[in-house]
């Protein structure tokens, strides 16, 4: 699912427009990550990729990174299955 | 002293007289005497302009409402200086109801707290028939308006009187901000925000009251506190009680933040923690949530918050768990976190914090 990493690094470029994140990189060591950024990514991921994030996704280590997202994504996908 | 999740002062609230935010204006027969089209001379009624005054100081905002033509009508209001106290003026020749749904659209408050001032009862009818909420007033009842419980706002607060300024700057913001191409960071950074965090003062507890009342949505638990209990909070060790308040280029935003800690010698816990939805979209609230976790950590105590989930502060429980809060125990809708201070963010570059609270005991 090449997909969902294409779609989620293309996200997170819109707000670190000058950097190439690498799939295993840590965003939260990138810069400042604000509740408005937070709020954005988990609604992202919502809509994007048709999932419902429950309380006890909400973990940091569910969104580091791309491939968290991803596993996640896919993860989620696959339970609703 | 034991402060628990109080809910009976908000019923009380919520029971009493609503409180106007905006009054709108018709401008013939009722700002000023006669219509403005048949009569360049047209003169403001003698009392309308004390009126308007005393509302701008009371914090309730004020608009305008009427089938004219937009150019004359401006004039005559800049001709008389009081066009800056009117926010997004509706001059044009469209029902009323949808200049007032415009209005409240712009301003983003319900058309619960609009009162709509005019002198034809066909007019005051229209709007009414299509917002069975707001409340209509004959321009021939003015003289007694200002007594009017609805025009009367529980306490007037520093931020109240300069309601108007703050949305004037918002305005001009929101424009810069639609204009503005490129990354979120990069416009936060160009609006040289400062935010200031200070331990609540006696002078601070009205706007504090207030804030636990208005805030629904960058609000962690909800819990409401009346100036008497705010007032004994902040006399007493057991407690924290910060404000905050946010400024920039265009202006100040003024007291836009609370938070309530119970501290015990190895327990902090964040009772409430809320910022001002004008506020939304500026980061601020994980700032603060940032700084608590640096104090903690000073202090040498482990940190704890309260979260009461409801519909509309989803945002909060995110910014939570992304500052790496994890839940310890829930009943319902109620949880408790907990914190390991093991990763705490630096502050951001785009914002310059100033810390005007007492070293932590």
């Amino acid at each position: 699912m090449a997909d969902i990493h294409t779609k989620t690094r293309d996200f997170i470029n819109h707000f670190f427009p000058n950097v190439t994140i690498q799939d295993d990189q840590d965003i939260f060591t990138m810069g400042f990550i604000n509740s408005l950024f937070a709020m954005q990514l988990v609604m992202f991921v919502e809509s994007e990729f048709g999932i419902t994030v429950e309380n006890e996704d909400l973990d940091i280590n569910n969104f580091k990174s791309i491939n968290a997202i991803a596993s996640l994504v896919e993860r989620k996908a696959g339970n609703a299955a | 002293m034991t402060i628990d999740k109080t809910t009976p002062l908000a019923n009380a609230l919520q029971d009493k007289q609503r409180t106007i935010k905006c009054v709108i204006w018709d401008l013939d027969h009722t700002l000023w005497n006669g219509v403005l089209l048949e009569d360049e001379q047209v003169m403001p009624r003698s009392e309308i302009l004390t009126i308007i005054k005393t509302l701008d100081s009371r914090g309730i905002l004020q608009s305008i409402a009427s089938k004219n033509a937009y150019e004359p009508a401006i004039q005559k209001l800049k001709e008389w200086e009081i066009m800056e106290y009117f926010l997004y003026p509706q001059i044009n020749w469209q029902p009323k109801s949808t200049s007032i749904s415009t209005i409240a659209r712009a301003l983003n408050i319900s058309i619960d707290t609009l009162a709509f001032i005019d002198d034809q009862p066909f007019e005051r009818e229209e709007v009414a028939f299509n917002h069975p909420d707001i409340l209509c007033l004959d321009v021939t009842n003015i003289a007694t308006m200002l007594d009017k419980p609805e025009m009367q706002p529980r306490f007037i607060t520093e931020d109240s009187s300069r309601r108007r300024q703050m949305y004037m700057s918002d305005i001009k913001r929101n424009e810069s901000e639609q204009e503005f191409q490129g990354p979120a960071e990069k416009f936060l950074a160009s609006l040289n925000m400062i935010f200031t965090i200070s331990i609540a003062q006696e002078s601070d507890l009205r706007r504090a009251e207030e804030l636990t009342l208005r805030t629904h949505q960058l609000n962690t638990t909800g819990y409401t506190y009346s100036y008497d209990e705010l007032n004994a909070i902040r006399q007493s060790k057991r407690y924290k009680l910060y404000i905050s308040s946010l400024d920039d280029r265009y202006g100040t935003y003024g007291k836009i933040g609370l938070t309530l800690i119970e501290c015990t010698p190895e327990v902090w816990t964040i009772k409430l923690l809320l910022m001002s939805c004008r506020v939304l979209s500026r980061g601020v609230g994980t700032i603060m949530v940032n700084y608590i976790m640096q104090q903690a950590k000073k202090a040498g105590v482990r940190l704890q918050a309260e979260f009461v989930e409801t519909k509309s502060n989803r945002m909060m429980y995110i910014t939570y768990k992304f500052g790496g809060f994890k839940e310890i125990q829930r009943n319902g809708n109620n949880v408790l976190m907990e914190d390991d201070l093991s990763h705490i963010q630096s502050f951001p570059d785009y914002i310059k914090i100033i810390d005007h609270s007492m070293p932590c005991d």
